[in-house]
């Protein structure tokens, strides 16, 4: 890597290296919406299919967990552009402490997150043998921490849902469905988020010794569109996972 | 010899710098970031997967000897074909032209120092490697028998043999072409010499350009479609699954959404290689440059649209099916624009068979076969027969082996002076193209028959009718390994005794002549400006062609410095 804004041998100028990474990381962000495209397509015709047994496992989210990490990462962003502003004005002390919140935001994202994988996980809705849609409402709703009224709810949702879907069998496999989608999606997600914390770290070692200003900050900017591209794609997986169909609290 | 400048004697010598011998050690090529010795790098590789390959078509046609099988059982069979169709699709075709010719040539030919990321050029090359060691580690613990096509459920679900290292490593693997495909795209647009203007790129690179795009856009699908696949079939997802309401023809369609447009990844490449040689041994510019060069867009735009023509027989809408066949085509029409283009190029030029040339024109013969036996299948109706038999293997064999690695192969020996500084011995060289032609010919036409008559693909087993055909291929089989062997062991012994080749020996208009044969590490003493149009010879005073009028054949120089 180079140490300041020298020119590397294969470019001319820094004006075309520059040029160079930024197109670059553009052209790697358009394979990442086809990576991701092929399962917001699969997830997409399958809702189609099933909106039943869809909308009876988006229910089975936790709304305000999903929504407090929509905040979080939507703050994230802003301190990431925050950093790249400061770069790009040459307050160089003020980059580090702005990729320093952007890294904090964004564990804060991965540990909720994990939280939300325990929850599915003593709720019996990781796909596989033990997978049971219904094991929550077969409970006291102390045992799933939700409100009685929620319960309720649930238990009839799920009860009309096994008539639409065609029996509890049905329900359950395209439930699975749901939950293989969830999983899929929101776990290549939290990848691309472990990746950009690292790029993060490795970033902020970098900007601590003053390396980036007004004519050297292209790192910066190209791992900032790379964290605004993860937060874009959650903000579509938000939507589509927790909130079509909602209404439990 | 006539031609540019010798030294001394009339005889070349090697530059006394060049990027071979610019640093030794294993270090020196294990961390290169020069494109050029990258280059070698995935040549080693990749003609190592094409041994792989290679061995396990080997065994098929001794397996189709006799009608019951001679070789193996049933579910062996089922593995060779799978294993060879894997190693050779993923691991030997879509890298070959690209990383290994594209590599070495595309920064030479814009005038550049290097490709714009060259660290990220050395890391595709890894990515490569460790994605094949995954494939291998496959073959070697039980083998893979699904078919190159992985189709589900078989796939994720009931197939016993060693699914998940496989998936893994195509996985992997087409990170190393996403890699290769963002690094051309970026150096085509940012990293060209002073005066080379978008039209006067060669069309190698224009080709080159239309493969990055497909390699861009549709590897990333194919990486998250094998992915599902195999989260499937690790963790009992449940995404193409039909026990939980999962639709095995989604994942068809996203399959084929890459791997349709994969074939133009093989074949477009080997058609940049076929329209430098035309020109080249015609000495005629190309007819019709920005027609030739669009169509590799056209083809590269139009090939994403027409994948489900590979799944008429899934029970697909019937209007769907009408599209996909319409725009099937359709696609025929910018691949006939580049072969009747190369056809006119010839005409009253002043052709010399060279070795490449003999390749090239190969090429144009079977590709049209190929391209043609394409239409077969994209028509609703006769599909519905020729489906699932060797009439569809003789077809893509004819486009994948006929063409693309007829067009490696020629563009191997093309450039083979420039890679190594050294020629290599004519005489055998042309032999070996004639010997590849009709072994290939030999293997694949009597499949064309067989498919028409109703022999099924994937089958380990056929009535004893269909033996004479059988045997007629696996006869051209042997002819047609020998036609490979042969490159080998002359290129390998010309490497060290060839002749000198001289920075031009053909000579050809390119920016890559211009330099050293082998070339600086840094590929030009100073930054090249271009101030000509692409394949121009009457312009080119430099070239040292006599008389410089292409139509008097009698005056000019032998195509090749040693005849």
């Amino acid at each position: 890597m180079h140490r300041t804004g020298e020119l590397y041998g294969q470019y001319k100028t820094l004006e075309q290296q520059k040029e160079t990474a930024t197109l670059g990381m553009w052209v790697f962000l358009v394979t990442e919406i086809l990576f991701f495209g092929g399962m917001f397509l699969t997830y997409a015709i399958n809702r189609h299919e099933y909106p039943t047994a869809f909308g009876v496992g988006g229910n089975m989210l936790d709304l305000n967990l999903g929504f407090a990490n929509t905040v979080v990462l939507i703050a994230s962003s802003f301190t990431m552009a925050m950093s790249v502003w400061s770069a790009q004005t040459s307050n160089k002390k003020l980059v580090p402490i702005f990729l320093i919140f952007t890294l904090i935001l964004g564990i804060v994202f991965l540990g909720v997150k994990v939280v939300e994988y325990k929850q599915k996980f003593d709720h019996h809705l990781i796909p596989g043998h033990g997978f049971d849609i219904t094991y929550c409402s077969k409970q006291p709703a102390a045992v799933c921490g939700i409100s009685e009224e929620d319960h309720a709810k649930e238990i009839t949702e799920i009860k009309e849902g096994i008539e639409a879907d065609g029996g509890l069998v049905a329900l359950n496999a395209h439930a699975q469905l749901y939950f293989s989608l969830y999983f899929g999606m929101t776990g290549l997600h939290a990848l691309h988020m472990i990746v950009g914390a690292g790029l993060l770290v490795w970033l902020i070692l970098e900007s601590r010794k003053g390396r980036f200003d007004a004519n050297y900050n292209t790192p910066v900017e190209n791992i900032g569109l790379y964290w605004h591209f993860v937060d874009i794609v959650w903000i579509f997986l938000f939507p589509l996972l927790y909130l079509i169909n909602r209404h439990l609290a | 010899m006539s031609g540019t400048t010798t030294s001394s004697g009339g005889e070349y010598q090697l530059p006394r710098e060049h990027y071979l011998n610019a640093s030794y050690g294993i270090r020196s090529w294990l961390l290169t970031t020069d494109h050029k010795r990258i280059a070698l790098l995935y040549l080693a590789a990749v003609t190592f997967f094409f041994f792989v390959g290679g061995i396990f078509a080997t065994l098929i046609r001794i397996h189709l000897l006799t009608p019951n099988g001679l070789l193996v059982t049933p579910e062996t069979y089922n593995k060779l074909f799978t294993m060879h169709g894997v190693a050779m699709v993923f691991f030997f075709l879509i890298p070959s032209i690209p990383a290994i010719l594209g590599n070495f040539l595309i920064p030479i030919m814009i005038g550049a120092k290097d490709l714009a990321f060259p660290k990220i050029n050395l890391l595709s090359w890894y990515v490569y490697i460790i994605g094949g060691c995954f494939v291998l580690y496959s073959f070697g613990t039980g083998g893979l028998d699904t078919g190159w096509t992985f189709y589900t459920p078989l796939s994720s679900v009931y197939s016993n043999s060693a699914v998940t290292p496989a998936v893994i490593g195509i996985f992997i693997n087409g990170f190393s072409s996403i890699l290769t495909g963002l690094n051309f795209v970026v150096t085509v647009h940012t990293m060209r010499a002073p005066g080379m203007t978008w039209f006067r790129l060669p069309l190698f690179v224009w080709s080159h350009y239309a493969t990055s795009l497909i390699m861009i856009l549709g590897t990333p699908v194919i990486a998250i479609t094998v992915l599902l696949a195999g989260l499937e079939r690790i963790f009992h997802f449940g995404f193409f699954n039909p026990a939980y309401g999962g639709d095995p023809i989604l994942f068809q369609h996203l399959f084929w959404f890459y791997s349709h447009p994969a074939v133009y990844i093989m074949i477009l490449p080997a058609m940049g290689v076929v329209s430098e040689i035309i020109p080249t041994f015609v000495r005629k510019p190309i007819f019709g440059y920005s027609f030739v060069a669009a169509s590799s867009i056209g083809i590269a735009v139009i090939g994403f649209l027409v994948w489900a023509h590979h799944m008429f027989v899934t029970g697909e809408a019937t209007y769907a099916a009408i599209a996909f066949s319409f725009l099937s085509y359709l696609v025929a029409i910018p691949s006939a624009v580049k072969v009747f283009n190369w056809t006119a190029t010839l005409y009253k030029g002043s052709i010399s068979y060279d070795t490449p040339m003999l390749y090239a024109l190969g090429f144009i013969g079977l590709f049209t076969i190929g391209g043609l036996t394409g239409l077969f299948l994209a028509c609703l109706g006769l599909d519905i027969h020729l489906h699932d038999t060797y009439f569809v293997i003789a077809h893509f064999h004819y486009i994948m082996v006929g063409g693309a690695v007829m067009g490696y192969v020629g563009g191997l020996h093309f450039w083979w002076p420039k890679i190594t500084g050294r020629l290599y011995p004519e005489f055998l060289a042309r032999a070996a193209a004639i010997i590849l032609f009709i072994g290939f010919n030999l293997t694949f036409f009597p499949q064309f028959i067989l498919g028409g008559l109703g022999m099924p693909r994937r089958y380990h087993n056929y009535p004893p009718e269909f033996q004479v055909l059988n045997v007629m291929s696996t006869a051209g089989a042997s002819i047609l390994a020998l036609g490979y062997l042969l490159p080998m062991l002359y290129l390998t012994w010309s490497m060290r005794y060839g002749k000198i080749a001289g920075p031009n020996p053909w000579p050809a208009t390119g920016l890559e002549w211009k330099t050293d044969s082998p070339p600086l590490t840094e590929n030009f003493r100073e930054t090249p400006e271009v101030d000509w149009e692409p394949y121009d010879f009457v312009h080119r005073p430099d070239l040292g062609l006599t008389g410089s009028k292409p139509k008097l054949p009698g005056k000019l120089s032998p195509a090749h410095g040693d005849d």
